[in-house]
């Protein structure tokens, strides 16, 4: 860092600056394109593709496909759905995730190193390589519910909810951040007498703020943005999550317009989240290069 | 660690029970399954029971075969020409329910190549799956060195002291965060043939000597349009990856080599690089998994083809599995899959423990 001192000859620091721009703009453009385009009429917003009038809110502007996506596509529903399944995958994972980290860090049980090292070699199988498989079992598995006993998960939220609640990465994360919080701290409270659970709520998670905020966001990353899964599981339209959503902008007549205004509709949101909380977004990324 | 505490066997599986169950049932569980499958021929819905095939799955997806054929001559010796090029006998005669080539039957060709007089084919039982085989790899060989040494460079702009470079770092990091199905979707504008972005973009610059390609719909041009935007879209991850190693090395370090006269080369070289060799492996590793479960661009931009040039192996894993309803074959390739990710992962542990 300090080699790298701040350097203030003007020409130096404007072609620095000019090629931060440039890059900037490399990253942005198709986001202003996408957000533009949502506010033009079709022909319009293909004819505009010719020019910088691309990226300009310029010529005919109005909401028009924004109320015209609501009007082909349930996307309240969608909506929901995805805040529903990614809200209760997050909470769970958390909870589930830290306790384990908790056992594997400060308990000490049998089976315990041979249980983590499985746990950590699932970090290398990839989702899509057992995706098949277990829509096979997501299909037959039995669950009781409001109308008694019934089989299969398919085209529900807990198909979408508890395959993923669970994950080695996840489970890495708080394992890492345990190891570095002070033994003694843990020690003093058990001499106390202080019961491991309470120890695991009272004293261990008020101090893993960062580690949940990590977690929390990683996991929001992947269940909103879910697309293989909820397409293979979710037939019916009441469960589907806002990928799969796009696929009613897409019958018969492709209107641009209105997937631009689709495509604003789910994805802005998330960039107004990440702008608004980007120190914990990249640290959270950050933390998992850390190697431990 | 935890050594010096008592033994707490039940409160320890309590608190990990859950989350053991979960990854054993949705994970580990299902994994196996593939690989029991695999060796079966379950369809989706079938009349018929399940039966195990043995490794009749792997032999029609990984089969392959040559063939090398003389050219046709006439009653002179001389050989025969067809369109400038000589002429050979029909593969479909050697292929199809021939008794003396019984180890051809139900092969393709795949590609050939002419040695000396003669012309030697590449046959395989799945043309297809080779080539989602060949993309995966070239899609994988590009991506892994291309963006990380993009992030690379991207991390050593961003770490420098000037005012605003956190807006600068936020906006780099921004892709990351949409999702690749959003992302494909509005690539495919950037993309397209007729009012595409990129097309107009390099007509404008070029002044319109550069002719407009439909980028997606040719074969020589769609992968390297996938591989592009996918370092676009992921670029930024590995870049606050690289960031983060980068934080680490010692400001001392840097005094030294600034006091002892060193150019910015050497001081990459020398002090920088050699501080970054736990992240570049991790990046590596990790970009690599990445790539090899290329799935939502091509289901979004171009389904495999034009011509099967975009097609992946876990393309290919989920049409099967999936799509066609094909369990058995889906899960076989999800099997060949895991054990390419398994070897490449290993044989990378071993190169960068062998340096150290």
């Amino acid at each position: 860092m300090a080699a790298i001192s701040a350097d203030n000859h003007g020409l130096r620091l404007w072609t620095r600056y000019a090629v931060l721009v440039l890059i900037a703009i490399i990253f942005v453009f198709p986001l202003v394109f996408m957000v533009m385009s949502s506010l033009k009429p079709d022909q319009q917003l293909l004819s505009d593709t010719a020019s910088l009038r691309a990226f300009l809110p310029v010529g005919d502007i109005s909401f028009h496909n924004y109320t015209a996506a609501f009007e082909r596509a349930p996307v309240g529903l969608f909506v929901m759905n995805s805040v529903i399944v990614t809200g209760i995958t997050v909470l769970f994972s958390l909870l589930i995730c830290s306790a384990a980290a908790f056992a594997f860090v400060f308990l000490n049980w049998k089976g315990r190193d041979l249980v983590l090292t499985l746990i950590l070699a699932t970090l290398i199988v990839p989702f899509e390589t057992y995706a098949i498989p277990l829509l096979l079992i997501a299909s037959k598995l039995p669950w009781i519910g409001f109308d008694g006993l019934t089989w299969g998960w398919l085209n529900s939220y807990r198909v979408q909810i508890i395959p993923f609640i669970a994950d080695g990465l996840t489970i890495f994360l708080f394992v890492q951040y345990f190891k570095d919080l002070p033994g003694e701290l843990i020690e003093a409270a058990r001499v106390e007498g202080a019961s491991w659970y309470q120890v695991y709520a009272k004293i261990v998670m008020p101090l893993a703020g960062p580690v949940l905020a990590t977690a929390a966001i990683l996991k929001f990353l992947v269940m909103y943005n879910q697309y293989l899964w909820p397409l293979m599981v979710v037939q019916e339209e009441g469960y589907r999550p806002v990928m799969v959503g796009l696929q009613y902008f897409f019958q018969l007549n492709v209107a641009w317009g209105e997937v631009m205004a689709y495509l604003s509709l789910i994805t802005l949101p998330v960039l107004a989240f990440y702008l608004y909380l980007q120190k914990a977004f990249i640290a959270s990324i950050a933390s998992t290069g850390v190697k431990g | 660690m935890s050594s010096k505490f008592l033994q707490s066997n039940r409160t320890g599986w309590l608190m990990a029970g859950p989350a053991v169950i979960l990854i054993a049932g949705f994970l580990i569980m299902p994994f196996f399954f593939a690989i029991g499958l695999s060796f079966t021929n379950q369809r989706l819905i079938s009349p018929n029971p399940t039966e195990f095939v043995g490794l009749a799955n792997y032999r029609d997806l990984l089969g392959l075969a040559t063939i090398s054929l003389e050219p046709l001559r006439d009653d002179a010796g001389a050989v025969l020409m067809k369109d400038g090029e000589p002429e050979y006998p029909a593969l479909r005669s050697f292929t199809r329910n021939n008794p003396d080539y019984p180890h051809l039957d139900g092969t393709r060709e795949w590609f050939s190549f002419d040695r000396g007089e003669g012309r030697t084919y590449v046959l395989a039982r799945d043309v297809v799956f080779m080539k989602a085989i060949v993309n995966t790899f070239i899609f994988v060989l590009i991506v892994a060195p291309v963006q990380a040494g993009l992030a690379l460079g991207l991390a050593l702009l961003i770490n420098q002291r000037l005012r605003g470079i956190n807006l600068f770092r936020a906006i780099y990091f921004m892709p990351v965060v949409v999702s690749i199905v959003v992302v494909s979707l509005l690539w495919s504008f950037i993309y397209d043939g007729q009012s595409g972005l990129l097309n107009n973009l390099l007509g404008a610059v070029s002044f319109g000597m550069i002719p407009a390609l439909d980028w997606l719909g040719n074969p020589s041009t769609a992968l390297g349009a996938i591989i592009a935007m996918s370092i676009w879209q992921a670029v930024g991850f590995h870049m606050v990856i690289w960031l983060s190693g980068l934080q680490t090395i010692s400001p001392t370090l840097y005094e030294a080599g600034s006091i002892e006269g060193a150019s910015k080369w050497q001081t990459f070289r020398y002090i920088t690089w050699p501080g970054l060799r736990n992240t570049a492996v991790l990046i590596l590793i990790v970009i690599t998994m990445q790539a090899f479960g290329l799935f939502s661009q091509i289901d979004v931009m171009t389904q495999g083809g034009p011509l099967d040039s975009t097609q992946t192996i876990v393309f290919q894993a989920v049409e099967r599995g999936y799509g066609k309803q094909d369990i058995s074959g889906g899960s076989a390739i999800s099997v060949i899959l895991f054990v390419i990710v398994l070897s490449i992962s290993l044989i990378q542990r071993w190169l960068t423990r062998e340096r150290t």
